[in-house]
């Protein structure tokens, strides 16, 4: 395998990718002209696997999600390839799509914004098994009562009756994780599915899809803004600035060992819950989107505390290292001297 | 060492708020000295933003005393002047940057308007505060002139802190303040913080579930669960050694390396 190829950090045994993309990207017309929101985004996904993707404002992992669950707003242009399972998701339509979308689950942030609130929830979490799966209505709530006790709900009759706002948001939630697993996906994209919740109902969302993966062999993208939390429960994690991957390495070895001075930054930015700091490390500047971060060079160069002349000239591409990926020039030589938290 | 007694710029006795029947908080009393900084943390319903919303004026106690600066205000204030002098004593900054600033208004409008609420000040003195207050907070003078609208999240806070910064408060209460901004952001915004403690010896209320946010700036913390207060100290004793169970099932729940998310039932009979 080639050390700079996009598949670094995989095992080849597992054999091939469930997910890959390729290339990927992704332009939306605002105001008349077209915007970049990703630009050449590859990441692969073993089937069981857990990918973490984490990025601030901007950064496209939302985006990125959207693009493979074909979730894009109408005049997106899309450059690159998006293969599931041996497929061209790019080429599907109609009743293929439809078949996709049972495949591939997703999960927002705001279990609220993305549910009906004038129908029950065992009306929302049986419509797909109903109208695409043709099961009879009592079959399905049956099935809609076993995975709500999967994530915890044990009391899934009563709560089939009720309506969202009867629910609290990490119920909500759960009920929206359920729904998701009622059609038997192989891959779950999760869009900071924990973000608004507080850290025990987090723990416990986060404890959930856990088990669910193993039990399920279900693959996972797990987009969220927090390093820490990806690296807990992904087994490796791509690393996204200004609508590119900066950094993929295994989780494990992130916080420790990280490759981009991104990636290093944004762990020395965050406060340490072990100590008081006189002053954290903050990253100088905003994060940028895609399409105001400069493009003949580094994206991240007008932000970073080891930016050459070199980072200025040429765009970086991705190269391997220690068995990771890094988007930056100096990676060697800054290797062990990018300082994560706590230094 | 007889005068050197501190003097709590805030006094909550056993303050209880309910909502037709349903008890939001039961008996809490806290205590905040004149420079320190209080973290109220514990889970979504423990009552700690009703806590913040009674202490600020939004809400009325059912029952309890709240004294700032040695005035009670457990009680609506009843005209403008003693609206206006409790606005001098507590200011809050809430969570969404979004949707706490007016959509019209730029950001040196809106802290001219504190100004002149609170001052009878010639035009040019209350511009060169403006001016001040929006260097304090870090914002260049395109980003004074600019609508919210213009602004990224983290500017927006940033007007926020110092529209209600123009007022002179004596404590700034932060209702998960920085929560919403990214992280190379939210670094920026609590050295921000700091600097501006310093500087004028504000006292914050942070109100957070967040809880390595809540080791860098604040002194003493409570912990909330179900409208009451279950643990209580300095910030570093109770996140390094929390006594409470359900203190140490919150600091359990924080990711961490090496961390492994349990279920609450797991959690809880560990």
């Amino acid at each position: 395998m080639s050390a700079a190829a996009p598949t670094a950090g995989l095992d080849e045994a597992h054999g091939p990718p469930l997910l890959k993309v390729t290339g990927l990207t992704v332009k939306l017309p605002v105001d008349g002209t077209r915007r970049a929101v990703l630009r050449d985004v590859s990441l692969e996904l073993r089937p069981g696997e857990a990918l973490g993707l984490v990025g601030e404002s901007g950064s496209g992992k939302s985006m990125t999600a959207r693009a493979i669950d074909r979730l894009l707003p109408p005049g997106a242009q899309v450059d690159g390839m998006i293969t599931f399972d041996g497929q061209n998701v790019g080429a599907l339509s109609g009743a293929q799509l439809r078949a996709y979308r049972l495949q591939v689950a997703m999960v927002f942030q705001d279990p609220r914004a993305h549910v009906n609130p004038v129908r029950r929830i065992g009306d929302f979490m049986t419509e797909a098994l109903r109208t695409n799966r043709d099961l009879p209505a009592d079959e399905a709530r049956h099935r809609a009562i076993t995975v709500l006790g999967q994530v915890g709900i044990e009391d899934g009759d009563r709560r089939l009756r009720q309506y969202p706002h009867e629910l609290s948001g990490g119920m909500l939630q759960r009920v929206m994780i359920a729904a998701a697993l009622l059609t038997g996906p192989r891959l779950l994209l999760a869009d900071e599915p924990t973000t608004a919740l507080d850290v025990i109902t987090q723990s416990e969302m986060v404890a959930i899809l856990d088990d669910l993966r193993r039990d399920y062999g279900l693959a996972m993208l797990f987009i969220t803004h927090d390093l820490e939390l990806a690296a807990a429960i992904c087994d490796r994690t791509a690393v996204m600035y200004a609508g590119q991957i900066v950094e993929v390495r295994s989780s494990a070895r992130l916080h420790d060992d990280p490759l981009h001075p991104y990636t290093a930054a944004l762990a020395a930015a965050r406060p340490d819950i072990a100590m008081t700091v006189g002053r954290l490390r903050a990253i100088p500047g905003r994060p940028l989107s895609a399409f105001e971060a400069p493009t003949g060079e580094c994206a991240f160069a007008p932000r970073c505390a080891h930016v050459q002349d070199a980072c200025r000239s040429t765009p970086p591409p991705l190269i391997g290292l220690a068995g990771g990926l890094s988007r930056c020039i100096r990676a060697h030589e800054l290797r062990g001297r990018l300082e994560a938290a706590g230094a | 060492m007889p005068d050197s007694e501190p003097i709590p710029v805030l006094e909550v006795r056993a303050l209880r708020k309910e909502y037709s029947g349903l008890v939001a908080v039961d008996d809490v009393s806290v205590d905040l000295l004149a420079g320190q900084s209080l973290a109220i943390v514990g889970e979504s319903g423990s009552g700690k933003t009703t806590i913040a919303r009674m202490i600020v004026g939004l809400e009325a106690p059912t029952r309890g005393t709240i004294t700032v600066c040695g005035h009670d205000r457990s009680r609506p204030a009843r005209s403008a002047r003693l609206r206006r002098r409790r606005g001098q004593e507590v200011q809050i900054v809430f969570q969404d940057p979004y949707t706490s600033l007016d959509p019209r208004q730029s950001a040196e409008a809106a802290v001219d308007e504190v100004l002149r609420l609170h001052h009878r000040w010639p035009g040019d003195r209350r511009s060169a505060r403006v001016a001040e207050l929006i260097d304090l907070v870090g914002l260049d003078a395109r980003q004074a002139r600019a609508v919210p609208s213009a602004l990224s999240g983290g500017q927006r806070q940033r007007v926020a802190i110092a529209r209600a910064l123009a007022a002179e408060p004596r404590i700034l209460i932060l209702d998960e303040s920085v929560s919403a901004l990214d992280v190379s952001i939210q670094a920026q915004v609590l050295n921000l913080l700091a600097d501006i403690r310093d500087a004028t010896g504000v006292s914050y209320v942070l109100i957070s579930h967040d809880l390595a946010v809540v080791r860098q700036l604040t002194d003493q913390a409570v912990v909330m669960r179900r409208g009451r207060v279950v643990e209580r100290g300095p910030t570093a004793r109770v996140l390094d050694d929390p006594q409470h169970d359900y203190t140490k099932l919150l600091r359990a729940c924080v990711p961490r390396p090496g961390w492994q998310p349990r279920r609450r039932a797991a959690i809880e009979s560990a």
